[in-house]
């Protein structure tokens, strides 16, 4: 049984903040291949296009036949065939983090592996094998539970592959609008100590703003993405005390490019959204990288919203499309920034909003609650990628079947 | 040989007795603008990236980008503002003659009012008695309009933006009327975000302040500060704002000239 998370001590200030290291990253490319399923919260394994067996590790060609490797989502059972704890290690990460237990696991799918394992398996059960990633971004076999068991998230060693809002302290840019809300109280409800929940405007009021700043755990904040000095002035005041940052700032119209666009929307949507956030990041990523494995309420992940749409273009919302297309492309970059300090950086996918600027945008749209989901599940699971709703999932899944197609079909 | 004036005028600003009192609220991120229904061109607020201070961008220098629309902060509206301006000769910033941005100002105190009702109208009726008891509005003039409202700055109330609108004070149709006609004004010149009242949008016809003013090529100076601190006559109001090629309003650091020495 897990022993559960107690709410972090407060930090002795006479001690050194432990530095964050991550596993090696030298990774084959078949192994950074794994990685970006696993980002996805995939069970993927390759299997040969001849022999139809699957393999592990990552590979260039088949072990038994020399065939060529192609990768397929695989049942996700196994038992523990072995297991040891280690107690002595030179590697600066899992010096740090002994004794950790790993074990030989008999896939489901075929191959043995050598997996990580969470404190509630042990040799001879049948487990839940989850595919993560590590602190550096590394792919990485985690035998859980096969059945929930009490705490189970509370895992020390599980806890290293996720970024689990409990206990810890997080920033929510934007919390004028309901997907801001909806992602703040979720968090709450996810175990978060405190939401310091951004306002831009703190002088106009908001729908409600009452409600949300009643409930217990929210600080509301002074925060506008598209003012340096306000980001500069927060992170001064909090950037040692947030552990996740969460961005839900979006600005979206409608409009063509060359018919019915607007180039002040343009404008201002790539203020607030792109350059908004790498002042975001610029504020905050530092604090967040040096407090990496700073104990039970390290600094664990970075958040961003954005549309789906960011990676095809979609007719009618031109500019608002270029933007998230903006976004995304500076998440990927801060991604590979990051996973050098041990945050993962997690981009939630979003369809059309249920919002005021989709009101001619015919159902189905991206609730809030679909978007707050998502958020506290992509933390939870230490996911990169997450749609929020079936129409993202629907966009991703044909733009990673065919993107130039895909492209033509949003953009008919 | 008459005495030179501008010699007195020098004169009387070096011993102090000639003084420059500040009307301009500081430019800052933070300083409101006016919030249109979100269907609209929204007006953009102050932004300021820094290019360099003494560091690896400029290492002996500090400077700034800044940003903002032509109506943030304490700002000057051209006549071509408004749909009523927009045929008039010279109604852009850099078209309109310098001679105008240096003119006297006539002080109506109505901060009284405005403090007992937000939504204060000023009336014709209501200048013709001040009239009767301060005086005639001379030509020529700016018609500072004092309501205090500026030390509303930082809080909710400076806009007072409720659910059915801003609430701020500001002219009807027949004042504006009579302070163009009939005593040919210079334009208006207000504390509030704009120079018509919070709820001129309702009023008939609506946003008369900005329809008359500009419609007759007279100005409106916004967002500015310290008019308690000028006299009802005799104050002298130095407004230029930034020679924008055909823009229709600028920010500007707006100085009265005052007499007398400081209390």
């Amino acid at each position: 049984m897990t022993d559960p998370l107690t709410p972090p001590r407060r930090k002795d200030p006479l001690v050194t903040t432990h530095l964050g290291h991550v596993s090696p990253a030298l990774r084959s490319r078949a192994a950074t291949a794994m990685a970006a399923r696993a980002g996805q919260g995939r069970f993927v394994l390759q299997v040969c296009d001849d022999c139809a067996q699957a393999t592990y590790p990552p590979r260039d060609r088949c072990p038994f036949c020399w065939g060529a490797l192609h990768w397929q989502d695989q049942p996700n059972g196994a038992v523990i065939a072995a297991q040891t704890t280690i107690r002595s290690s030179i590697d600066l990460f899992f010096k740090d983090h002994l004794p950790w237990r790993i074990g030989t696991a008999r896939l489901d799918a075929g191959p043995m592996a050598t997996v990580h394992l969470h404190g509630d398996v042990g040799r001879g059960d049948r487990v839940r094998m989850e595919l993560k990633l590590d602190r550096a971004g590394n792919p990485a076999l985690f035998a859980m539970p096969e059945k929930e068991t009490p705490h189970m998230a509370d895992d020390p060693q599980l806890r290293v592959f996720t970024a689990d809002p409990k206990y810890r302290r997080i920033l929510v840019t934007d919390g004028r609008s309901a997907t801001g809300q909806a992602v703040a109280e979720a968090l709450l409800k996810a175990g978060a100590k405190t939401v310091f929940l951004g306002n831009a405007d703190p002088l106009m009021r908001y729908p409600g703003q009452d409600r949300i700043e009643a409930v217990d755990g929210i600080e509301p904040v002074r925060l506008s993405l598209t003012d340096t000095r306000s980001i500069e002035a927060l992170a001064g005041q909090l950037g040692g005390r947030v552990d996740i940052v969460v961005n839900t700032v979006g600005f979206t119209r409608q409009g063509g490019v060359g018919f019915g666009g607007n180039l002040n929307n343009l404008q201002s949507g790539l203020d607030l959204e792109v350059t908004g956030l790498m002042r975001l990041a610029q504020g905050f990523a530092p604090a967040l990288s040096a407090r990496s494995d700073d104990g039970d309420n390290a600094a664990a992940a970075l958040v961003d919203i954005a549309s789906i749409h960011g990676l095809t273009g979609r007719a009618g919302f031109a500019g608002s499309s270029a933007t998230a297309a903006a976004r995304l492309s500076l998440i990927a970059s801060l991604r590979g920034e990051m996973a050098q300090t041990g945050i993962r950086v997690i981009s939630v996918l979003t369809g059309p909003v249920d919002d005021g600027w989709h009101q001619n945008v015919p159902p189905p749209k991206t609730t809030a609650a679909q978007i707050a989901r998502a958020v506290v599940t992509a933390l939870q699971q230490g996911q990169e990628t997450i749609c929020a709703d079936e129409v993202a999932k629907d966009v991703l899944a044909r733009w990673q079947d065919d993107p130039i197609l895909t492209i033509r079909e949003e953009n008919k | 040989m008459s005495k030179p004036l501008l010699a007195d005028l020098a004169m009387a600003l070096a011993s102090g007795q000639v003084r420059v009192i500040d009307l301009t609220n500081t430019l800052s991120p933070d300083f409101p603008v006016i919030v249109l229904p979100p269907e609209f061109g929204q007006c953009a607020p102050f932004r300021m990236e820094k290019l360099s201070r003494y560091d690896e961008n400029g290492p002996a220098w500090y400077w700034n980008n800044i940003s903002m629309n032509e109506h943030t902060g304490t700002h000057f509206d051209a006549p071509a503002h408004w749909v009523t301006g927009k045929d008039l000769p010279s109604n852009t910033v850099d078209a309109i003659p310098a001679q105008d941005f240096v003119a006297p100002a006539v002080v109506i105190d109505i901060s009284a009012e405005a403090a007992a009702d937000a939504d204060f109208v000023l009336t014709r009726d209501f200048l013709e008695q001040w009239e009767t008891a301060y005086g005639t509005i001379p030509p020529g003039h700016w018609i500072a309009l004092r309501t205090d409202w500026y030390k509303r700055v930082g809080t909710a109330a400076y806009l007072n933006l409720l659910e059915d609108g801003a609430h701020s004070p500001g002219p009807d149709a027949g004042a504006v009327e009579f302070l163009v006609h009939d005593r040919n004004c210079v334009g208006l010149a207000v504390e509030t975000v704009g120079t018509d009242a919070g709820q001129a949008s309702r009023f008939n016809p609506p946003l008369p302040a900005h329809s008359i003013l500009h419609g007759n090529g007279r100005f409106g100076l916004q967002c500015l500060t310290n008019l308690d601190q000028l006299p009802t006559f005799g104050a002298i109001i130095v407004a230029c704002p930034l020679k924008i090629e055909g823009g229709s309003g600028s920010p500007l650091r707006v100085i009265a000239l005052v007499e007398g020495k400081a209390a």
